[in-house]
């Protein structure tokens, strides 16, 4: 799966001119999540069309990049997440960053692994159902 | 002249300390002699009873007074002129952007010393009168174009005032005349480089060109291996200056290892530029230099502003001037953060070593608590990673590594590409926040 990632100055309005750009190029976002530190924040998305909002984003100036994380559909009921961890845990992969967002009923984890390719055997392996 | 000799005037060239100390000292004594005849140092050294007899050695030099460029405005036109007019044969004048302009008069001795020091340069670079010299340099009023004219044309080489531009033409006096030496701004070398390529000339193949004079604009060493990777040969730096003559003044040997400034010609000095103290070898401070040889116009330990350190003395090349870094910027530039001195080229030096942040920086100097901090923001060259870690450790990395250089910890700050302000020619590079400017 392609995950945007924004670098976003810790300033008023930089988040509002990253969603006004990606609005205007008719990008729709499915999931999101931005996390703050003092310094900046990294404004992560999941969007209909990732290429083309990279490209949109650099024509403004917006410095961005297009990052592969993993995207698992989980089963709609309670222990699924960590059912699901627990195999990568098992196999000795821990997690960068994680968010999670229902579409359509499913329930669907995003994450970044320290071991791209563990991660990927791991999902065979155990048959998990990427998004 | 002895072409095989690696010194047009091995008998200052290769004077050792101990004389190159009792020559300045004597040019030192006759240059305050022709200050005489110059009211504005005549009354200077009246009132701090300054005397021709009482310097006993180069240092001395410190009990004179400091001329600025502000004093060659005061002084604008011939106010400083220490010979009547009518022995004066040339006048250098600036642009005067910035306010009155500077005017530099020249006897005719005065040209031909200019001369000998240009020629002087170019044969240290390996330059004979078999040689071809193109000078691709502005003419007119700038000093870069009949300076290095004359000093070519002493050394004997065919010197061709090509001037400035018209790279076609350039390219064309180069094959046709064989040239083998270009004087030009580095900048311009780069965009020669670019037409040669479009025209198909291969400048190793195509010319007999070996070795280029670049100066009169900063550069970095990175610009200067650039354009020697570019070529195949070897471009020296040029130090010249309208207010000591023009280039001449300081020249890269063959070892590129500094440049030589000529001290049977100058007294050099470094000092911190807040308290003009003199500093330690290797410590950069303010060039300050003094005239010993001009008639027509002597200069008492002139404030050029340039920034550079002394790196050493003795050389492989076997001479024994002052060998000084290639400027680093401005003194105007200087800042004072809890009693240590900050230039702007320090932080710039450091933030260049790291490929994931882009060259655009703003320094901000503010007062927090009453502790004067210094911000650096700087731009990153891309999102190289999504990963905060990374990311953080990449602040770390360079707020340790300024620490290292300025010996204070600043706070650094990663801001996205295009987000700082860019003004038009020179950047603004530092904000100065503090309390007391305020």
């Amino acid at each position: 799966m392609k995950q945007l990632s924004i670098f976003i100055e810790n300033k008023r309005g930089t988040l509002l001119t990253v969603l006004n750009v990606l609005k205007e190029a008719g990008i729709q976002i499915i999931a999101s999540t931005i996390s703050d530190t003092q310094d900046f924040g990294i404004y992560r998305i999941i969007c209909d069309d990732p290429e083309r909002a990279f490209i949109v984003l650099k024509e403004q100036g917006i410095t961005a990049t297009i990052t592969d994380v993993f995207a698992i559909q989980l089963e709609d009921e309670p222990g699924e997440a960590a059912r699901v961890l627990a195999l990568f845990a098992e196999a000795d992969i821990s997690i960068a960053y994680m968010y999670s967002f229902l579409l359509s009923g499913k329930g669907i984890l995003v994450f970044r692994s320290s071991d791209t390719e563990r991660t990927k055997q791991v999902i065979k392996e155990k048959s998990l159902q990427e998004f | 002249m002895d072409v095989k000799s690696p010194y047009l005037h091995p008998e200052y060239e290769t004077l050792s300390r101990e004389e190159i100390n009792k020559l300045q000292t004597e040019r030192l004594q006759e240059t305050i002699n022709r200050c005489a005849n110059v009211p504005f140092y005549a009354q200077k050294f009246k009132e701090m009873g300054i005397k021709a007899e009482d310097i006993k050695s180069p240092a001395d030099i410190r009990k004179l007074p400091f001329t600025t460029k502000q004093d060659l405005r005061d002084t604008y036109p011939f106010g400083l002129a220490a010979v009547p007019l009518t022995d004066c044969v040339r006048l250098h004048s600036s642009s005067g952007t910035t306010g009155n302009p500077t005017v530099i008069l020249h006897t005719k001795n005065d040209l031909d010393e200019w001369a000998n020091q240009v020629a002087r340069n170019l044969w240290m670079v390996g330059l004979r009168p078999d040689d071809v010299f193109q000078n691709s340099s502005g003419y007119g009023m700038f000093t870069g174009g009949l300076g290095f004219q004359y000093g070519a044309e002493k050394l004997g080489m065919l010197t061709v005032p090509a001037a400035a531009g018209n790279s076609l033409r350039q390219i064309k006096f180069i094959k046709d005349f064989g040239t083998t030496a270009i004087h030009a701004v580095p900048s311009y070398l780069t965009r020669l480089y670019e037409v040669m390529q479009e025209q198909g000339v291969d400048p190793r193949k195509d010319t007999k060109l070996k070795t280029f004079a670049i100066g009169a604009e900063p550069h970095s060493e990175e610009q200067r291996q650039r354009i020697e990777k570019m070529f195949g040969m070897k471009a020296y730096n040029s130090f010249g200056m309208s207010e000591m003559c023009g280039p001449g003044v300081g020249f890269e040997c063959q070892e590129q290892n500094g440049l030589h400034f000529w001290e049977d010609y100058y007294i050099v000095e470094i000092v911190n530029p807040e308290t003009l103290e003199p500093v330690p070898d290797g410590e950069i401070g303010e060039l300050v230099l003094t005239t010993l040889k001009r008639e027509a116009m002597p200069l008492i330990r002139y404030r050029t502003r340039d920034l550079t350190r002394v790196l050493g003395r003795a050389c492989p090349c076997g001479r024994n001037h002052v060998r000084l870094d290639r400027m680093k910027g401005r003194s105007d530039d200087m800042m004072v953060l809890r009693g240590v001195n900050i230039f702007p080229i320090q932080i710039e030096k450091i933030l260049m070593t790291f490929p994931e942040l882009a060259s655009n920086y703003l320094i901000t100097l503010s007062t927090d608590n009453d502790n004067d901090n210094m911000t650096v923001e700087v731009e990153l060259a891309e999102m190289f990673t999504d990963d905060y870690a990374r990311l953080q450790s990449l602040t770390k990395n360079v707020t340790r590594a300024l620490k290292d250089e300025i010996l204070l910890t600043p706070i650094v700050k990663l801001v996205p590409k295009g987000s700082l302000p860019v003004s038009e020619g020179k950047a603004v590079r530092v904000v100065d926040k503090r309390k007391v400017y305020q």
